[in-house]
């Protein structure tokens, strides 16, 4: 049944597809990056199923981390406020978790559910809601399959916890942030609780494996391999907009969200400028003033020279970037994407555009 | 006071060569010298002082500034380290990684000694974690010295903002212990970052024997010519420490070596914004000063493997130098990587080696003089000289615009044993300037450093409001460059940055302040 096993050895080449999945956010998965190996190194292999290896009514719960990413930075987590997390909705639920999830591949919340597992001696499931870093619990494909953020729960280190029911996912958010500030703001999450038939029907198949090979395409690319860079573009079905230089960085904090806008002038001297707007992850990029590349689809910067995936944070003046366009998984073409995940979620009166073909 | 009084001197230990310079109060170069580095680099400083200081005033010399790679060698060579024990205050967070994780093995087998994570360390909001564990900061200073560690690395959680325990920590291994041990404090060392910041203190820790040695060295040598002067060394960001500062901080002149040398080419050519191309044997690097300083890097730096959060200079290096090797294959022209390095003394053509090299080049192009023999190029085929400075100009031009910051035209500093490889105009360079004295480029610019502060705080906007809070963030970094002797009428702020905090209420923001002053 078990398809593949996941061992220490991955955990690089995930780490490297999970910051291009951040597109320029999702916290730095470098600290994710040594939990899930020292999980990995003391408890073995992780084994990797789908939901289809499992009965449609089988219990799966979800882990993440949630707080401030540079609070996270100096409280390195102890790893127990997650199994905490798992181990209390599955009581709540009078049902203990025969698999565990991840939300969010993409950035930090990457390799966490792939610790956690290790911890519990559980498989991990391989699927998500977003394939992709966003900033808000509710924005997944599980809100729009109608699923249900609650009940959740919220743990911390020193065995606070909170197991909350919610009327609604954006309820959900709102809790969760509430009781993360009071808990120092490094916490780790369990929502989303779900069977395997549901997971079948409304998560994203398949997508830490997509992580993993994603991040062993970027990584042949960074050896400079031949026709990596060609290979890379068509497995995932990207394209190269741009190819600047950040002449313009303006940072600035709007309701918590870290708003930034990029300017780019063309790299090969042409007086074409990317304008890049940015909060938390990169949502919207301009060429000329026409919207280019939009969310949902993912935007990613790669530095020129070294292929290594940029996030906002790192990004400097004068720094020479790739920047490709990469579409988002096609499990969010449903009703309500838009709405939820849309250029006017964030506020943006700009329409969604097309990935070309 | 006249110009003539207020002497420095300046000596940079770099891998091949110790330099010295001495020079007046306006900054003008008395007198300078270029020696070997020697096995023991103790006896180059020596060298090096007694050279520069022949036929000089000793009486009005009253500071010395001392650059070195001895600590940034200590760590690369993994010798001279001291066995550390660590303590990371931070249970019940923080062990789902554990000390040391991502060490290489080398080095963690020399410098790791007992480690423990205990009770202690802060929250964002400075709440403890969890009061201070105090026995069990008693045990490990204990099985630290029976372990035959030198030095205790302690590393909080928010310690750069709650320095409290980490204070304590300090106390309580004094009181057991008593001076058996030095103790490093990661709130003196390292920002924000627990792990980066306790991996720098362990380094830190670990380089203590080898700093004292150093410092001792040079107030030695100094002394040895009965100059009564201040002693200074050089930190990665281009400003100074006071020599016993340094002993106890010696991670903080890891990457002083490059920070020297862009200073000191700049200076000397009198301008604040220049890219600077340091072009050697092997290898051509690039940084550009902004306002006096380096461009620092935005990547994590690794010191000998390990990652830490200092802000290096941002440099990029390509493989192009005056012993880059150039071959004129049947399937086109080849140049590098590859060089004979320092050898092109003996092995280029132009000095009757059989080694085309671009020094060969650059002579037949009449870029070069004052080395090799002309006739022995005069055979070059011209078209060969002018595919391959096509090529130097082209990877020199890649090199500059990949460096700057803006469209803006800004003056190139062309510095090191290969300038002449950099052509006279380049597009985008208003002008290529190479600088008087550049070959003591490093040791003049540990001379003319300054005194500096620095401040890394989060802050509460909506609570306090940004201007209030830039304003205290400002004069406490003031304050403390004037605490390291800085001269408070002259001091500045050098760099303001605001790290909007994610997600943290009330408008959390980090604001990393610098202040730079003249010393007083």
């Amino acid at each position: 049944m078990t398809i593949t096993q996941l061992s220490a050895d991955d955990i690089e080449s995930i780490a490297v597809g999970a910051t291009l999945l951040g597109t320029g956010g999702g916290g730095d998965p470098y600290i994710a990056k040594l939990v899930a190996r020292q999980a990995l190194e003391k408890h073995g292999p992780v084994d990797v199923i789908t939901a289809a290896d499992l009965p449609p009514d089988a219990r799966v719960l979800t882990i993440a981390i949630i707080g401030a990413p540079t609070v996270i930075l100096e409280k390195i987590p102890a790893g127990t406020e997650f199994t905490t997390a798992v181990k209390a909705l599955g009581d709540y639920l009078g049902e203990p978790p025969v698999a565990i999830m991840p939300i969010e591949v993409g950035g930090l919340n990457t390799l966490l559910p792939i610790a956690t597992a290790a911890e519990m001696g559980l498989p991990v499931l391989n699927a998500d809601g977003m394939r992709r870093a966003f900033p808000q619990i509710e924005m997944t494909v599980f809100t729009l399959g109608g699923i249900p953020a609650g009940p959740m729960s919220v743990a911390d280190e020193k065995g606070n916890l909170c197991v909350f029911e919610t009327t609604s996912n954006q309820m959900a958010e709102t809790l969760a942030r509430t009781a993360v500030i009071q808990l120092g703001l490094a916490n780790a999450i369990s929502c989303y609780p779900m069977t395997a038939g549901q997971i079948a029907e409304h998560a994203i198949a398949d997508s830490i494996t997509y992580c993993r090979d994603v991040g062993r395409m970027l990584e042949e690319v960074q050896r400079n391999e031949d026709g990596a860079w060609e290979r890379f573009l068509s497995e995932t079905g990207s394209h190269r907009f741009f190819e600047g230089k950040i002449v313009d960085l303006d940072r600035r904090t709007t309701d918590g969200f870290a708003k930034s806008t990029l300017l780019l002038e063309d790299l090969h001297g042409s007086d074409q400028v990317m304008r890049i707007e940015v909060q938390n992850e990169n949502l919207i990029a301009y060429v000329d003033d026409v919207p280019t590349i939009t969310t949902p689809n993912l935007i990613c910067l790669l530095d020129h020279e070294t292929y290594e995936p940029l996030t906002t944070e790192s990004i400097a003046y004068g720094n020479r970037c790739h920047v490709i366009g990469m579409p988002c998984a096609p499990e969010w073409q449903r009703d309500g994407v838009m709405e939820l995940v849309g250029p006017s979620a964030f506020g943006y009166d700009v329409d969604y555009v097309e990935m070309p073909s | 006071m006249t110009n003539t009084e207020q002497q420095r001197i300046g000596i940079d230990v770099g891998g091949t060569n110790t330099d010295a310079v001495l020079i007046d109060g306006d900054g003008a170069v008395l007198n300078s010298i270029k020696t070997a580095t020697t096995l023991d680099p103790l006896d180059g400083i020596r060298e090096a002082l007694r050279g520069v200081l022949e036929g000089q005033d000793a009486s009005l010399i009253s500071r010395a500034m001392l650059g070195t790679t001895h600590p940034a060698n200590a760590i690369i060579q993994r010798q001279g380290l001291d066995k550390v024990g660590v303590l990371r205050l931070a249970l019940p967070s923080s062990t789902a990684v554990n000390v040391g994780a991502a060490w290489p093995q080398d080095i963690r087998d020399v410098v790791l000694g007992p480690t423990a994570i205990i009770e202690g360390g802060h929250e964002y909001t400075g709440a403890e974690i969890a009061p201070l564990d105090e026995d069990a900061v008693r045990r490990l200073a204990s099985e630290a010295v029976a372990a035959g560690c030198k030095a205790i690395a302690v590393s909080g959680a928010f310690s750069p903002a709650s320095p409290e325990h980490e204070l304590r920590s300090a106390e309580l291994i004094r009181d057991e212990v008593g001076d058996a041990i030095n103790v490093s404090l990661s709130h003196q060392v390292g920002a924000l970052g627990l792990l980066e910041r306790e991996n720098a203190t362990i380094l830190n820790a670990s380089l203590l024997t080898v700093s004292h040695a150093v410092v001792y060295g040079f107030q030695t040598a100094l002394a040895d010519h009965s100059l009564d002067v201040q002693s200074y060394l050089t930190q990665n960001d281009g400003t100074l420490m006071t020599a016993e500062h340094a002993a106890k901080n010696p991670v903080l002149t890891l990457a002083s070596g490059p920070t020297n040398s862009m200073r000191g080419a700049c200076a000397l050519a009198g301008v604040n914004d220049a890219v600077v191309v340091d072009v050697g044997g092997t290898s051509a690097d690039a940084g550009i000063l902004v306002d006096g300083f380096p461009r620092e890097s935005t990547a994590a730096v690794e010191v000998g493997g390990v990652r830490t959060n200092f802000r290096m200079p941002d440099l990029i290096s390509i493989g192009l130098g005056g012993g880059t090797i150039v071959r004129d294959e049947s399937s086109g022209l080849r140049i590098g990587p590859d060089s004979v390095g320092y050898a092109v003394s003996t092995e280029a053509l132009c000095v009757g080696g059989g080694t085309l090299t671009l020094s060969d080049i650059s002579l037949a192009a009449g870029r070069l003089d004052g080395f090799g023999d002309t006739a022995l190029v005069a055979g070059l085929d011209a078209d060969l000289v002018a595919r391959s400075t096509g090529w130097v100009d082209e990877q020199i031009s890649i090199l500059a615009d990949r460096m700057k910051s803006s469209r803006e035209a800004v003056p190139l500093l062309a510095v090191g044993g290969g300038a002449h490889l950099v052509p006279n105009a380049l597009d985008g360079i208003s002008e290529v300037v190479r600088p008087p004295h550049h070959g003591v480029a490093n040791a003049y610019g540990a001379c003319i450093s300054e005194a500096s502060g620095s401040v890394d705080k989060v802050y509460s906007y909506d609570i306090d409001g940004r201007e209030e809070c830039i304003e205290d963030a400002r004069a406490a970094a003031i304050a403390l460059a004037v605490e390291s002797g800085a001269d408070p009428a002259d001091t500045r702020i050098t760099s303001v940055s605001e790290i909007p905090m994610t997600y943290v209420p009330g408008g959390g923001c980090r604001v990393v302040v610098k202040a730079v002053g003249p010393l007083q």
